[in-house]
Parts: C-alpha cells; sequence; structure tokens
C-alpha cells in the first residue's frame, strides 16, 4: 500500500471530475454489496438452523423406519430378494424447483409420486400390514430426507455465493476506494500545485508591468521638463491641408 | 438438463443391504435401460474402489438429484465426498442400522461448524 498505488490519470480537471464520479460509484456499489451479502448472511444462517433440526428429526425418523422395516422381515421372513429384485421405476421422484434470494438461484427440491406402487402384492401371503407400515415410514423418511437435500444444496451454493460477495466488498473496501482516493489526492496536490505556480507567475508579470510604467513615465517626465510636447496630431486641430493640385 | 428436470429427478441410495431394501420399499428404486440400478447394495465383500466408482457414476449422471449415502459407507470414501462440490446432484449422509449418527463426521456439518454457536446443537 504505497503512495505510489494509484490510477494512471494526467492530473487535470476533467479527470478529478472523472475520478470523483468513480469514487462516488465504488462507494455505491460497496453500499450495494454490502447489503446483499448481509441479506445472504440472514438467509444462510435460517438455512443452517434449519438444517441442524432438519437432521435430528431424520435421525429419529431413519430409526422408526428401520425399526418397522425389521418389523416386517420378522412377520414375513427375508423379504430383501424379492424387494431386490423386482425393481423397476421409481415411483418416488423429486423435481426441481428454482427459488431467488437476492439474485442467486437457490434449487429447492420437491418429492413427488410418479407412477403406481411396485410392491403392491408384497407380503400378499403375510405381513403386508407391516410392510406397509415400512413403506409408510421410509416414506416419511425420502420426504424429509429430499427437504434436507434442498436445504443443503441452498447451504452450499450460498456458501460459495456469500463467499465471493463478501470477498468483493473487501476489494472494494480496501483496494479499490483506497486507489481511487490516493488518485484524487494525487489530482489535488498536482492542482494545487499548479494553481500557486500560476500566481506567482502572475505576481511576477505583475511587478514587471509596474516597473515598465513607472520607468516610462519618468521618461515622459524629461522629456515634458526639456519643452518638449510630444501631443499627438488629432483631426480636431485647425489644420489645413495642402492644396495639391491648384496652389 | 431441461428434459431431466422435467421428467424428475431419481435418488440414489449407496448403502447396507437394509438401508437399500428400505428405500427401494419407499419407492426409490429405478432400473434404467441398460440395467443400471440407482442403488448399491454395500457388503463386507465391496471393494472401496467399488464404492467409489458407484459414487463416481452416480455423481455423472444426469437423472439423479439427490444420493443417499450410509455414513459409515461415506466414512469409507471421505476424501471423494469431500471433493464434490457442485450442489446438484445432493449427497446427504443417513445413518445405519448398525452404525449411530455422527454429526461431527458429516461433510456438510463440519463446513458449517465455526459458523454456528454450539448451543444450536442442543
Amino acid at each position: 500500500m504505497s503512495d505510489k498505488e494509484r490510477l494512471n490519470v494526467f492530473p487535470s480537471r476533467m479527470a478529478l471530475a472523472n475520478i470523483k464520479a468513480r469514487l462516488k460509484g465504488a462507494q455505491k456499489g460497496h453500499s450495494l454489496l454490502k447489503k446483499k451479502a448481509d441479506a445472504l448472511t440472514l438467509r444462510f444462517r435460517a438455512i443452517l438452523k434449519k438444517i441442524i433440526d432438519t437432521k435430528s428429526e431424520v435421525g429419529e425418523v431413519m430409526k422408526s423406519a428401520q425399526f418397522s422395516l425389521a418389523e416386517a422381515k420378522f412377520t414375513c421372513g427375508d423379504i430383501n430378494h424379492t424387494v431386490l429384485q423386482s425393481v423397476l421405476k421409481a415411483s418416488i421422484k423429486v423435481k426441481s424447483k428454482k427459488e431467488n434470494v437476492v439474485g442467486v438461484t437457490l434449487p429447492i427440491f420437491e418429492s413427488y409420486q410418479d407412477g403406481s406402487d411396485t410392491y403392491e402384492l408384497t407380503g400378499l401371503a403375510r405381513g403386508g400390514q407391516q410392510i406397509d407400515k415400512a413403506k409408510k415410514s421410509y416414506g416419511r423418511a425420502i420426504t424429509l430426507l429430499v427437504e434436507l437435500a434442498s436445504l443443503q444444496t441452498s447451504f452450499i451454493t450460498l456458501d460459495e455465493v456469500i463467499k465471493i460477495t463478501n470477498r468483493r466488498v473487501n476489494a472494494i473496501e480496501h483496494v479499490i476506494i483506497p486507489r481511487i482516493e490516493r488518485t484524487l489526492q494525487h489530482i489535488t496536490s498536482e492542482l494545487d500545485e499548479r494553481d500557486r505556480e500560476e500566481f506567482y507567475r502572475l505576481k511576477k508579470v505583475q511587478e514587471k508591468k509596474k516597473k515598465m510604467r513607472k520607468k516610462e513615465e519618468e521618461e515622459k517626465a524629461a522629456r515634458l521638463a526639456q519643452g518638449d510636447t510630444d501631443e499627438a496630431p488629432t483631426i480636431f486641430d485647425d489644420f489645413k491641408d495642402p492644396e495639391i493640385l491648384f496652389d | 438438463m431441461a428434459i431431466s428436470a422435467a421428467r424428475g429427478k431419481l435418488i440414489a441410495v449407496i448403502g447396507d443391504e437394509d438401508t437399500c431394501v428400505g428405500f427401494v420399499l419407499g419407492g426409490v428404486g429405478e432400473l434404467n435401460k441398460t440395467k443400471q440400478s440407482n442403488y448399491m447394495v454395500v457388503d463386507k465383500n465391496s471393494s472401496i474402489g467399488e464404492i467409489e466408482e458407484t459414487f463416481r457414476s452416480f455423481l455423472r449422471r444426469e437423472d439423479i438429484g439427490i444420493v443417499l449415502i450410509n455414513q459409515n459407507v461415506a466414512e469409507m470414501i471421505r476424501h471423494v465426498i469431500d471433493a464434490h462440490d457442485l450442489p446438484i446432484p445432493a449427497v446427504l449422509e443417513i445413518p445405519s442400522k448398525d452404525a449411530p449418527y455422527d454429526p461431527s463426521k458429516d461433510s456438510i456439518l463440519r463446513r458449517a461448524k465455526g459458523m454456528f454457536s454450539s448451543e444450536d446443537f442442543r
């Protein structure tokens, strides 16, 4: 951060006006970016809190889901292979929507039912109720996990954007504005210097002119003293033109 | 991208047998045209390289929006998960049957650490 670090401009009145406009722009940009960063951080903190809450809730829901699956297994034996073999089409899918927070698009996932349940007939012989229960509790877990996923995605995106915004705010605050201010100072001092020079020169010229006038007056007085009136002739004097043709 | 978004995305699962069975029963399982499933059952015979490869292929697939992974499995391929920093697909760590959930190991929560005070944990 030396004194030398400033914009490369010729110190003139116009450059001064330009730089002043740039300073104003930089300050405006800084305050806007700062507001953006604040808004993002606000959102970010809310999401963080929600993530923590949801994570603990997911733990509970997963526990009950696993327990209900164990119940289902207990009543109708090993259904693992039946389930894994008959996979064909997903009946739960996620849609992603976009949400806009101060110009940042956050993806929001939403789960929806697509097509019929593949396992309608699983456990028809025995334990159908338990399997149904397991299905339901896993369904709930999936809904919750999808919610958590969108929170997490927003979290990552916001984290990134906040970092970038803060970097910009700091760059403007600590690099760009000081540089512009130093340039302004430089231009002002140069202009002042030039003003002083101009003033000095003016004084000098005045002094010289005064001297010359004084000298002239002295000479004139001397000539008057000698009786030499060197009044220039005017047309108002009674003066006859000499006849040129008819004498 | 637009087409797959309109179609809706899948949820992929990597985990032990019970976790996979549970979620597949819940209705997330799908076999695509090339007979590739969107879940992977990790047992004691699966090598770490295999899990890594599957996880990477899930990340590459356009039609997957969320990857669920058991935390003990996630622990095995932690470096791959930490290296994944794109928002989509979202990687979620879920507790498994035989390993309780440890929030301090979670990639996201570790990133979030230091941003909130301890009372938020409760």
